[in-house]
C-alpha cells in the first residue's frame, strides 16, 4: 500500500505534473492536461494575459487542477515576492512555485535567493515549492523556509538530459522527509520518469518533453504512466543498490590502534 | 549551407523555444536625428518631414495599438538628446505603461543612470545595433554626429546591463560590410556580455539593409540563403537566445524561416512617427510585410505555433 501523495495537506492521486509553456496551442494544452490525468499544472505569471479573452491561458486549465504559478523572470528574491504576491491579488490563489533564475544561458535556479525568498512568502501565508538546485543544505534550508515541497532539478531546464543530478537527487530522498521531493526539469523521456520514482521521488514536472512532442498528449500519458510504473518498482524494492559511503579510515583502524 | 545545419537550428529552436512566437509592434514617437548615417532614411542629412509626438499624441498611438490587443512595444526615437532628452523618453514609457505590460526602447546610446532611470520607469528591454563592427567601413558610413564615435556606442549595451534591464537586443544592418566578419564580431560581443551579464536576456537582430533615395554608395547584396544560413548559425552558437525579424522582410520569407530559428517578430507595423492614426510622413524604412497583428496571427497558428501576446509583466522595478 502506497502512502499518500499529499502537499500542504492536499492529496493528489496523480505523481505527474505539468508544465505549460511550448506548446503549440492552447486546445492542446487542455488536451494534454485531461489525457495525462495531472491534478496540478504550473503556469508563468508572465504568460497570463491581463484581459479574459479567448487568449488566456486560465481558460484552458480545467477548474478542478491545481494551479501553481510560477515566478519565471524574477533575477532574485525581491522580484519572486513581488510576482508571488501580484499573483495572489490577480486571483490566482496562493500555490507559487518560486523560480529565481539569474543565468539566462544555463536557466540555474540561484538557491540562496529561493531560500530568502521561500522565507518571506512562506509566512505570508503561500504555499511554496521551490524550484531548486539539488543541494543538502539549500533543501534543509527551504524545508525550514516553510517550503511545502522542494523541486530539485534533473539536468537543465529544456534539456530532455534526464538524471544527471542523480546522486544528489538521491541525497535528498534519503534525508529530506518532511516534504515531498518533486524532480523538475531536464526529464526528456519516459524513462527518465520512471528512474527518478524508481530512486524514490515523490513526484515529476515535465514541460519541454511533453509540449515539444509530435503528439504532446500521447507523450504526457506515455510519462505519467512511467511514474506511476516508477513508483510502483520503488514500493516493491525491485532494485538492490547500496547507497552508502564507505569511510576511508575505517572505524576498524582505531580498533587496532587501541 | 547544408540541410543538415538548417535541421539542427530547427530542432534546437524546438527544443528551447517550442511553438511559442512572440509577437511585438514598433511605436515610433520621434524622428529628429542628429547622426548623418549615409543608410538611412532618418538621416540628418535628408529633407524630410519632422515630427516629435506630445504626450497626448503618444498616449493616442498607444490607445490604437492596445485595441489591436498588442502587449509588447518597442518605442522608438530618432538619435538627437536635445530633441528626445530621457525626461521625454521617460515620460513616453510613463505613459505606454498604462497601455502595456511589456516595453522595450530603441534610442541613442545613454548613460549607465540614464538607462536606470527608464528602467525605474517600466522600460525593461533595450535594442541598440552596432550596425557594423568594421571600423573602417563604421568610419565611412557615419560622417558625423555622436554615432561617428565607434566605442562610444560599443560600450552602452553593457551600460544596459548594469542599469538593470532584463532584455537586450544586439544587431547588425546586413549588406554595410562583410557580412561573416561582422557575424563573427557580434557573437563574440554577445559571448563577453552574457559572461559578464548572465542575468540578462539577449536577443539578436538581423535587418537587411533597403536602400534609400539618394544613397550611392555600394552596399552588399544578401541572399534569402544567406539570411537562413545566418540564423541557422546563430541558434547553433547560441541555442537559449532569442531571434527577432521585422516587417522590413515580406511575408513569404517572414513564413518560410520562422522555424529556423525566429522567436519574435514584429506584427501590424508602422515605422513612421505617429503613424497608427494618420497615414502621414515618411517611415524609417519600407514595410514589406504589411499583415496585420490578426493576419499574423492566423498565420502562426496555421503552422502549429502559438502566438505569444503576453510575455511579461511589469512588477514595478527597482
Amino acid at each position: 500500500m502506497d502512502k499518500p501523495f499529499i502537499i500542504a495537506g492536499k492529496e493528489l492521486k496523480s505523481r505527474f505534473l505539468l508544465g505549460t509553456g511550448k506548446f503549440g496551442s492552447k486546445e492542446i494544452l487542455r488536451d494534454t492536461i485531461i489525457q495525462s490525468g495531472t491534478e496540478a499544472v504550473t503556469v508563468a505569471l508572465r504568460r497570463i494575459d491581463l484581459n479574459l479573452n479567448e487568449e488566456n491561458i486560465l481558460f484552458y486549465i480545467p477548474k478542478d487542477i491545481i494551479l501553481l504559478t510560477n515566478t519565471s523572470g524574477a533575477r532574485n528574491a525581491k522580484e519572486a515576492i513581488r510576482i508571488a504576491r501580484l499573483a495572489r491579488e490577480a486571483g490566482y490563489g496562493n500555490w507559487i512555485k518560486i523560480e529565481v533564475i539569474n543565468d539566462c544561458k544555463y536557466l540555474l535556479p540561484d538557491n540562496a535567493e529561493t531560500i530568502k525568498a521561500t522565507e518571506v512568502l512562506a509566512g505570508e501565508g503561500f504555499i511554496i515549492l521551490p524550484y531548486m538546485h539539488p543541494d543538502l543544505y539549500a533543501a534543509r534550508a527551504l524545508v525550514k523556509a516553510g517550503a511545502a515541497a522542494v523541486m530539485p532539478l534533473g539536468s537543465l531546464i529544456g534539456s530532455n538530459l534526464g538524471l544527471e543530478m542523480k546522486m544528489m537527487i538521491k541525497i535528498l530522498i534519503n534525508e529530506i522527509d518532511e516534504v515531498p521531493i518533486i524532480v523538475d526539469a531536464g526529464i526528456g523521456v519516459p524513462v527518465h520518469a520512471a528512474q527518478a520514482m524508481e530512486l524514490g521521488a515523490d513526484a515529476i514536472l515535465v514541460n519541454t518533453a511533453v509540449a515539444t512532442a509530435a503528439d504532446p498528449a500521447k507523450t504526457a500519458k506515455a510519462f505519467a504512466e512511467a511514474v506511476i510504473s516508477g513508483r510502483a518498482a520503488y514500493l516493491s524494492k525491485t532494485a538492490n543498490q547500496s547507497f552508502m559511503a564507505s569511510a576511508s579510515s575505517p572505524l576498524t583502524g582505531y580498533l587496532h590502534d587501541q | 549551407m547544408t540541410n543538415d545545419l538548417a535541421t539542427r537550428a530547427k530542432k534546437l529552436t524546438r527544443q528551447y523555444f517550442g511553438r511559442a512566437i512572440s509577437l511585438y509592434a514598433p511605436l515610433y514617437i520621434s524622428n529628429y536625428c542628429d547622426n548623418h548615417c549615409l543608410y538611412c532614411g532618418f538621416s540628418r542629412r535628408h529633407d524630410i518631414s519632422r515630427k516629435k509626438l506630445s504626450a497626448q499624441e503618444i498616449e493616442k498611438e498607444c490607445q490604437t495599438l492596445a485595441k489591436t490587443g498588442l502587449q509588447n512595444i518597442l518605442i522608438l526615437t530618432g538619435e538627437s538628446r536635445l530633441q528626445s532628452p530621457v525626461s521625454y523618453i521617460k515620460e513616453a514609457v510613463l505613459v505606454a505603461g498604462k497601455y502595456f505590460p511589456n516595453i522595450s526602447l530603441e534610442i541613442y546610446p545613454l548613460e549607465t543612470k540614464e538607462y536606470c532611470e527608464l528602467f525605474l520607469a517600466g522600460a525593461d528591454g533595450v535594442t541598440i545595433y552596432q550596425e557594423t563592427y568594421d571600423r573602417e567601413v563604421y568610419k565611412q558610413l557615419h560622417p558625423a554626429g555622436k554615432k561617428r564615435d565607434y566605442d562610444y556606442r560599443y560600450q552602452a549595451p553593457e551600460k544596459i546591463a548594469q542599469a538593470g534591464m532584463r532584455h537586450l537586443s544586439l544587431g547588425i544592418l546586413l549588406g554595410l560590410a562583410d557580412w561573416r566578419e561582422d557575424l563573427k564580431a557580434l557573437f563574440e560581443h554577445l559571448r563577453y556580455l552574457e559572461k559578464k551579464y548572465p542575468g540578462v536576456e539577449y536577443s539578436l537582430s538581423f535587418p537587411r539593409l533597403q536602400k534609400v533615395a539618394g544613397d550611392t554608395n555600394d552596399y552588399q547584396p544578401i541572399s534569402d540563403q544567406v539570411m537562413l544560413s545566418i540564423i541557422a548559425t546563430t541558434r547553433l552558437m547560441f541555442p537559449r537566445v532569442g531571434i527577432n525579424l521585422s516587417t522590413r522582410e515580406s511575408a513569404q520569407f517572414r513564413d518560410q524561416i520562422l522555424e529556423f530559428g525566429v522567436t519574435k517578430l514584429s506584427a501590424g507595423s508602422s515605422t513612421r512617427v505617429g503613424g497608427y492614426n494618420d497615414n502621414e510622413g515618411t517611415g524609417q524604412f519600407t514595410i514589406n510585410d504589411e499583415r496585420s497583428l490578426v493576419e499574423v496571427k492566423e498565420m502562426l497558428t496555421k503552422k502549429g505555433y502559438d502566438p505569444v501576446i503576453t510575455d511579461w509583466r511589469q512588477i514595478g522595478n527597482e
